[in-house]
């Protein structure tokens, strides 16, 4: 197994455990501090990139901090499957929060999903910063352009 | 004259309508105090024209506040003549009008041209985007240990006898002041034409351009109370002629035709197009406004919100400052060990303190430094001990996010 296929493997299993254990409890979160403290733990359910996947072709331009987003098209299921890393941890929470939702899915699923309502977490993405916002808003349209 | 906080922070409508925030991005840009707005409001109602052409009173009006803003302006650098001062969009137009402006009039192939490694890209770019494509070379004062300007290696550089020195008085992201006064004297000593970039270093005082004797000296309104679209590139008259244009058209024009064209003369020869009448009438409202206030109080004032910041970051031990207190123009920027800039920021912004976190506009900075960014906090006389204490409560929330 490939380097590229085991990172993507293994970030599935991690969008899984977020899906099922960490998104549920953080959208119950209502004190902020508790709300950024999950979504800043949540990097750590999925591997790091090494230096080597970190290539310039996959680095999301317009972000503040960099950001690495990796996609894979499964011809044979017509299934979607990404892998990101952030320099940043709330961004990195937030993209894994967005792909625990995307990751695995067909076209034709992932077209019945508004991607960009996804990311909005209450009280949490409205008071990002600008500069993170315009991060986070690149990331969404590299999303909509690999589901396209 | 005096000094009292409240009635100076009472000037800013913006603190009234956003009572909850506490804003540390005056590096970025200051609020407005209502002089500034009052006298934009008055002429866009009252006497709006455009300035130098119209056959109408109105028109006359208008260029006689333009003009009489440009006196204020050149009242307060302390200007010899009215035609000394240059409007322009901010300190980046100001700039870019100079390197364009020197390339090929003063500076040929070979010559050099000195600036430090502190500068905002402003005073960076287009030196070095001229100076590549004329084979001018651009030599860099370093920083030193403390994170100041190298003063051995600026006189070593000296000896090199560039064509133009061109400094920042107060570095954008650190809040240093350079000590430009002397640096600008031996430039001179040594031939050098001099440019001081004032952006920063406007507000924390008033510069006396005849005392300095720097040949130009740059600034933007929005850094000191004023509105954003409207700076300042102020020149010695004989200097400002060795200007080649930038902008063509408008006002800079004396004479056409398709045989050939004859520039108008100073100040207008630099003023192309339409000018940004309502800037220049809200930034002379703000300098003549901050001039009512005791600058001496302002100026105590500001440092000691800017030691209780500093003393106050330096009580947490995960807090690495990178900036030094003193000599400094009031400006902290510093990094959460092991975390991101921009996550910090994040959590500052959940808490309503607006701060700025990244490059700032000052990448060759950071590579001197050694640093992939930081958060600044920068401070502005209607800042108040409680904002700090505010902001200091919201950094312990924030270490206590990371760590916790």
């Amino acid at each position: 197994m490939s380097d590229l296929s085991l990172l993507i493997t293994e970030t599935a299993l991690g969008l899984q455990q977020i899906s099922q254990q960490q998104r549920p409890l953080l959208l119950q979160t209502s004190d902020w501090q508790s709300k950024y403290r999950t979504l800043m733990q949540l990097g750590k359910a999925v591997p790091a990139f090494t230096a080597e996947l970190q290539r310039d072709e996959i680095l999301i331009a317009g972000c503040e901090s960099k950001a690495w987003l990796l996609h894979e098209f499964h011809g044979a299921t017509g299934r979607h499957y990404w892998a990101f890393d952030s320099e940043a941890r709330i961004i990195k929470g937030l993209v894994l929060l967005t792909l625990s939702q995307l990751n695995g899915l067909t076209k034709a699923e992932l077209a019945k999903i508004d991607v960009a309502r996804l990311v909005a977490v209450p009280g949490v993405q409205q008071n990002l910063s600008p500069s993170r916002q315009n991060g986070l808003h690149a990331v969404l349209k590299k999303l909509q352009q690999q589901i396209a | 004259m005096n000094f009292d906080l409240a009635a100076f922070r009472a000037e800013f409508a913006f603190f009234r309508q956003q009572p909850d925030w506490v804003y540390l991005d005056n590096a970025a840009t200051m609020h407005k105090p209502a002089a500034v707005v009052t006298a934009e409001l008055e002429f866009y109602q009252g006497y709006n024209a455009n300035v130098h052409r119209g056959a109408h009173q109105l028109s006359q009006q208008a260029t006689q506040k333009f003009e009489q803003a440009r006196d204020t302006v050149a009242s307060y650098l302390n200007a010899t003549a009215r035609e000394e001062v240059i409007w322009c969009s901010g300190a980046t137009a100001a700039l870019n009008q100079l390197a364009f402006g020197l390339v090929g009039t003063v500076l040929q192939a070979g010559d050099r041209v000195l600036i430090s490694a502190l500068e905002h890209h402003a005073n960076i770019v287009p030196w070095q985007f001229h100076c590549q494509q004329h084979g001018i070379l651009l030599d860099i004062i370093p920083l030193d240990a403390n994170h100041q300007l190298d003063q051995a290696e600026y006189q070593r550089l000296l000896a090199l006898k560039p064509k133009v020195v061109s400094l920042a008085q107060v570095s954008n992201v650190l809040g240093h002041i350079q000590p430009v006064a002397v640096m600008v004297q031996q430039a001179k000593a040594m031939g050098a034409l001099t440019i001081i970039d004032g952006a920063q270093g406007i507000v924390l005082q008033q510069p006396d351009v005849q005392q300095l004797d720097c040949d130009f000296y740059v600034f933007s309104g929005h850094k000191i109370y004023g509105p954003t679209g409207i700076g300042v590139l102020y020149g010695k008259s004989d200097k400002l002629t060795l200007l080649r244009p930038l902008l063509y058209g408008g006002e800079m024009i004396q004479q056409v035709s398709f045989a050939g064209t004859t520039l108008n003369q100073l100040p207008y020869r630099l003023e192309a197009g339409t000018p940004n009448i309502a800037g220049a009438v809200g930034l002379a409202a703000a300098l003549r406004w901050l001039a009512q206030w005791d600058q001496v109080a302002i100026a105590a004032h500001k440092q000691q919100l800017l030691q209780q910041l500093y003393q106050g970051l330096q009580q947490f031990p995960a807090i690495e400052l990178l900036s030094q207190s003193q000599p400094n123009a009031g400006i902290v920027a510093f990094n959460v060990q092991g975390e991101h800039h921009s996550d910090v920021a994040a959590l500052l912004d959940q808490q309503q303190i607006a701060v700025r976190a990244g490059t700032h506009c000052a990448m060759p900075l950071f590579a001197a430094i050694g640093k992939a960014g930081a958060v600044r906090m920068s401070l502005a006389a209607y800042n108040t001990p409680q904002d700090i204490d505010r902001t200091l409560v919201a950094i312990s929330q924030v270490l206590e996010v990371f760590h916790g």
